[in-house]
């Protein structure tokens, strides 16, 4: 293992496909048109000195480093400017270049301090090498001239200050920016600009007076900046430093592997030294990144190794005594005990658990096989059933497959977006950047959503934004519809080739019924007709239309619903089945389309197959020598209801914090205390552990291997780098519970258990470790037919053959507001937090987001005599909580909105019991409010604080001798 | 189960199919219910069924009848 050094050519790859053929250095090069002489002189294995270019941004031809001469042409043009023609001779190294090259260097050094052996950047710094490169001996200028290295200027003994000098910036809590280091190559600027999208960076000055400013010569913390280190990662020098690199030092071996946040799916390479991480890298091979990066994957790992990291098995008889901690076999005979003594006396069915979205796909696989064939019923559940399961129904039912159609690639030939109910500047931010970029350059953005997100105004990005009323989706999706169909924008070759006619006949008669139209159904959603018909307008004519969405679109009491009226639109416009277009579900959590395609839901074994097909329980039951139960178990909320009921007592969960996540919080409660036992397997104790009689620690995605399955269906490993720190990867945990149960499970690695996932998975069939690590990543299916994966799905037909339109007639939520509950409260997510916080709140990425706030509309606010940074209470018919408000016109009259990131806010304590029709899935996104003023903490809150703390107390392991 | 949570959920199912005429309402509630419940869950309401199904919508009531006639779901 060494330190993967990726090739930086110095310009971005040229996509055509035309090829030019020049003589560089006396080699023959053949590069495709557009390529610059630079990146076609590294292609042949030459390295044209260079500070201002890096291949992540376009060529700036700034430092004048890297110069070439040609033959036939005058002067010495830089080589990161130029592009490539048929027949240059060039020339890389002359006594001229060499000359021109030193006397630049000269001068870059001349004004840089000389503290190289006690740099950060020691051993990887760019104008260090380039000093090197050029055979720089003697800089004869001295150092006591005008400069910006010193904080008092030398030869001065008045002690009058240098003006020019700039202190170090350590505002952001993940890198410093150190100014007198600093040589305005504005790579930085760059990067922030055309990689990540945020424009927070300038060039301030002019000339000497040149400086890198955040903002208007703000902090970085202070300035528009989202710590993405795009940055920092463009820096050649050590003016942008990862602090974790100034503390510990430069790396020596690094690792390959998947973040294990979002859905996105971003491939890092681990920089190590021992078992130390030092930092995380973007990797530029990875094809769902692209070398981009968000503050989360990039920076807040630091959870990994946080003190409340639980590292011992803990077992307590009931919730209200103390944690125990016990060895490993105690934890499990004590959990095996439990679970099967509530079998015996309550039935078979009485027990169930719940994979985790954050885990494995082989993780995942390996617990819903426990609880199949284990625990012998179909009692298991993901997190993707409060998130993403009305996708899985109607993509199924509409298309055939229930995942997204495109590659994130695909968005760089999509002209018009459209996007739904999702956030990703927020939730899916490396997306997000990629979106923007592809915007910049001229595609058009629709965001429907009842706030104003960051998506929505951008710097160079300006969207059309339909604000609708939460709650009704599927009357704004129909009203597009209409206008499709009654303004004869239907792309009826399509429809007639690839869908069932008769079928969209029907549902185009439903749709243009005048009672669909937006001008009828203006007073329902709230969205301005005229806006509204624009948008239908340019989705279905304005070239190659792409929609993507998000929760906002499924956590509805007509999620299933609306997801199938965004597949219609897609398949009436023809926007399916080719790059650039399609219908793309963000998923939220790291492997929650894996745990999916794993059989984590009730009633499909693994790649959707129901469980009461004979045919494919026979395939099960060979390899697994068990028999299965045919019929679909309990879904998550099932279970609740269940459990009070009094007929389902024990759960396993992984890796899931269903207390803090799940709807109507005191009702969850309920059910958890009901359970005779629940064992949490995670790396903290969460808010579900506070009702735990079995605490199984976890590891983290740094200690052991698997893969993960990101929002592309991109399968993708996950490599160990550090030994688990509570002993066992989380998979090998589970093996020791179900041998504790009596069920044996023999694997010696987790690459068997991908090769029994192949085996028994027909989109899988073609994946294994090896093929992983030869192509870096393949996207499902991956079979005979498609050895390589599927970047794009429904090609030349749909998986379920033709194409399905289904009529999604408009049902209001039962949730209303009313006198006592007037206001609508939506949920999301910000940028710096991850879903529960479990991580991100242990990491210093709470400096951007302390606590969950009150979003209100100034106009709510004034009514309720309440002002910015008031403590409010906010209570809905299941709770109430309280939290501080932030006065903002982001959010409509009448709706509220606040993020559920913070255990102590419980933004679930006042969401309902209300689900989706055909899945379950919780109405997060709709719950009857009211805003009153507040002192502090509800009862609620107290009782919740107080019980999480008792709960919370660990009596150590005594010594063994 | 609580019947009111399940003759709750089962007619937002029947709403959903409603608007594809009662030919298509019917099977179509009767198959989701079959794909997607736990047995317990079809006991409960096929109890509630028995005693007179009160507040079940129509269609879905004729659906439950037929399912319950097609497949009942075998004790644990």
């Amino acid at each position: 293992m060494s330190l993967i050094e990726e090739i930086d050519y110095g310009t971005p790859a040229s996509k055509s496909e035309t090829m030019v053929t020049l003589t560089i250095d006396g080699n023959e090069v053949t590069v495709p048109e557009g390529t610059s002489i630079m990146r076609a002189a590294m292609d042949a294995g030459h390295q044209i000195p260079k500070l201002c270019a890096t291949d992540m941004v376009d060529a700036f031809g700034s430092c004048r480093l890297c110069l070439v001469e040609i033959e036939g042409r005058a002067g010495t043009p830089a080589s990161c400017t130029t592009p490539v023609m048929n027949g240059l001779v060039v020339h890389t190294q002359t006594e001229r270049l060499k000359k021109l090259r030193k006397g630049v260097m000269e001068l870059y050094i001349s004004d840089h301090p000389l503290d190289c052996l006690t740099c950060g950047a020691n051993g990887d710094c760019e104008l260090q090498d380039m000093a090197g490169a050029v055979g720089l001996r003697d800089v004869r200028y001295g150092y006591e001239g005008e400069n910006h290295v010193f904080a008092k200027s030398p030869g001065k003994t008045d002690g009058c200050s240098n003006d020019n000098w700039m202190p170090k910036d350590e505002s952001n809590p993940y890198f410093t920016y150190d100014p007198s280091k600093c040589i305005v190559c504005s790579r930085c600027v760059r990067a922030c600009e055309e990689v990540q999208g945020t424009f927070a960076l300038t060039i301030s000055g002019r000339g000497f007076d040149s400086r890198v400013s955040p903002g208007m010569s703000e902090s970085f913390l202070g300035s528009e900046c989202v710590s993405c280190g795009a940055c920092v990662q463009a820096c050649p020098t050590a003016t942008l430093t990862e602090k974790s690199v100034i503390e510990i030092g430069q790396p020596e071996h690094s690792v390959v592997t998947t973040c294990a946040y979002c859905g996105v799916g971003c491939a890092f390479k681990t920089e190590m030294r021992g078992e130390e991480v030092v930092r995380m890298v973007p990797y530029k091979d990875g094809k769902a990144n692209r070398g981009h990066s968000c503050v989360k994957g990039r920076f807040a790992w630091g959870y990994t190794n946080h003190k409340e990291r639980i590292l011992k098995p803990m077992i307590r008889e009931r919730i209200e005594d103390p944690w125990r901690e016990v060895s490993w076999d105690e934890a499990f005979s004590f959990a095996a005990a439990r679970m099967r003594g509530i079998q015996k006396k309550y039935g078979r069915d009485a027990i169930g658990g719940i994979t985790s979205s954050r885990c494995t796909n082989e993780e995942t696989y390996l617990v819903q096989k426990l609880i199949r064939a284990g625990f012998g019923n179909n009692n298991v559940d993901t997190c993707a059933r409060v998130c993403h399961s009305p996708t899985g129904y109607g993509l199924a039912t509409t298309f055939g497959t229930s995942a997204g159609t495109q590659d994130f690639d695909s968005v760089e030939h999509t002209d018009v977006v459209l996007v739904i109910g999702a956030n990703p500047a927020s939730a899916h931010p490396v997306f997000a950047s990629r979106l923007k970029k592809r915007l910049r350059q001229g595609a058009r953005l629709i965001v429907i959503d009842p706030r104003r997100t960051e998506m929505v105004e951008s710097p160079h990005v300006k969207a059309l934004h339909l604000p609708l009323m939460p709650g009704t989706n599927v009357a704004v999706m129909t009203a597009l519809a209409h206008v499709i169909v009654t303004e004869g924008l239907v792309n009826e070759a399509f429809v007639r080739e690839r869908c069932d006619w008769s079928e969209f006949e029907e549902w185009a008669a439903f749709v243009a019924q005048p009672k669909n139209s937006p001008e009828a159904t203006a007073i329902l959603t709230g969205v301005d007709p005229k806006d509204l018909r624009e948008a239908a307008r340019t989705y279905a004519t304005g070239g190659n239309g792409a929609i993507y969405y998000g929760l906002g679109v499924t956590e509805h009491s007509q999620g299933s619903t609306t997801v199938i009226a965004i597949a219609n639109l897609a398949m009436a416009t023809g926007n399916i089945g080719r790059p650039g277009v399609g219908v793309n579900p963000l998923r939220g959590q790291n492997n929650v389309q894996g745990s999916c395609d794993m059989g984590s839901f009730p009633h499909e074994l693994p790649g959707y197959r129901h469980i009461s097909g004979d045919a494919v329980r026979d395939q099960f039951e060979a390899l697994w020598n068990v028999k299965l139960n045919p019929e679909p178990g309990l879904r998550i909320p099932n279970m609740f209801d269940a459990a009070v009921e009094g007929t389902f007592m024990g759960i396993y969960v992984q890796g899931e914090d269903i207390l803090q996540s799940d709807p109507n919080t005191s009702h969850v409660v309920a059910a958890l205390s009901a359970m005779e036992c629940v064992i949490v397997h995670d790396l903290f104790l969460n808010e579900t552990a506070n009702y735990a009689h079995v605490f199984l620690p976890g590891s983290s995605f740094l200690e052991k291997d698997g893969t993960f399955t990101n929002a592309e269906r991109r399968i993708q490993r996950v490599r160990k780098v550090m030994t688990p720190k509570n002993g066992m990867a989380d998979w090998e945990v589970t093996i020791g519970l179900a041998k504790a149960m009596g069920f044996e499970m023999k694997y010696g690695h987790p690459s068997e258990i991908m090769d029994e996932i192949a085996a028994l998975t027909p989109t899988f069939a073609g994946v294994s470790y090896a093929k992983l690590d030869e192509l870096g990543s393949v996207q499902w299916p991956c079979n005979e037919k498609a050895p390589e994966g599927t970047p794009v799905m429904h090609i030349d037909g749909f998986v379920r053959g033709k194409g399905k339109f289904v009529v999604t007639e408009y049902v209001a939520t039962d949730e209303r507001t009313g006198p006592r509950y007037p206001l609508l409260l939506t949920t999301g997510r910000i940028l710096s937090q991850y879903n529960v916080g479990a991580q991100t709140r242990r990491t210093d990425n709470v400096v951007w987001h302390a606590e969950d706030r009150l979003e209100i509309h100034p106009h709510d606010a004034e009514q309720r005599g309440v002002r910015d940074g008031d403590w409010v209470r906010l209570k809905s018919r299941a709770g109430e909580t309280t939290l501080r408000a932030e006065i903002t016109d982001r959010v409509a009259p009448g709706v509220v909105y606040t993020t559920f990131h913070h255990p102590d806010t419980q933004a679930n304590v006042i969401t309902t019991d209300y689900s989706d029709w055909a899945t379950n899935c919780p109405e997060y996104k709709v719950t009857a409010v009211q805003v009153s003023p507040s002192n502090g903490p509800s009862d609620w809150q107290k009782a919740y604080d107080a019980q999480a703390r008792q709960s919370r107390r660990i009596v150590p392991a005594e010594a063994a001798e | 189960m609580s019947p009111d949570r399940l003759i709750y959920m089962a007619n937002q199912i029947g709403t959903f199919f409603r608007s594809q005429g009662h030919g298509k309402a019917v099977p179509g509630i009767a198959e989701h219910i079959k794909k997607f419940w736990d047995p317990r869950m079809k006991r409960a309401i096929f109890a509630h069924l028995d005693a007179g199904g009160a507040g079940l919508e129509p269609d879905v009531r004729e659906a439950l009848t037929s399912l319950q006639a097609a497949s009942l779901p075998a004790a644990p």
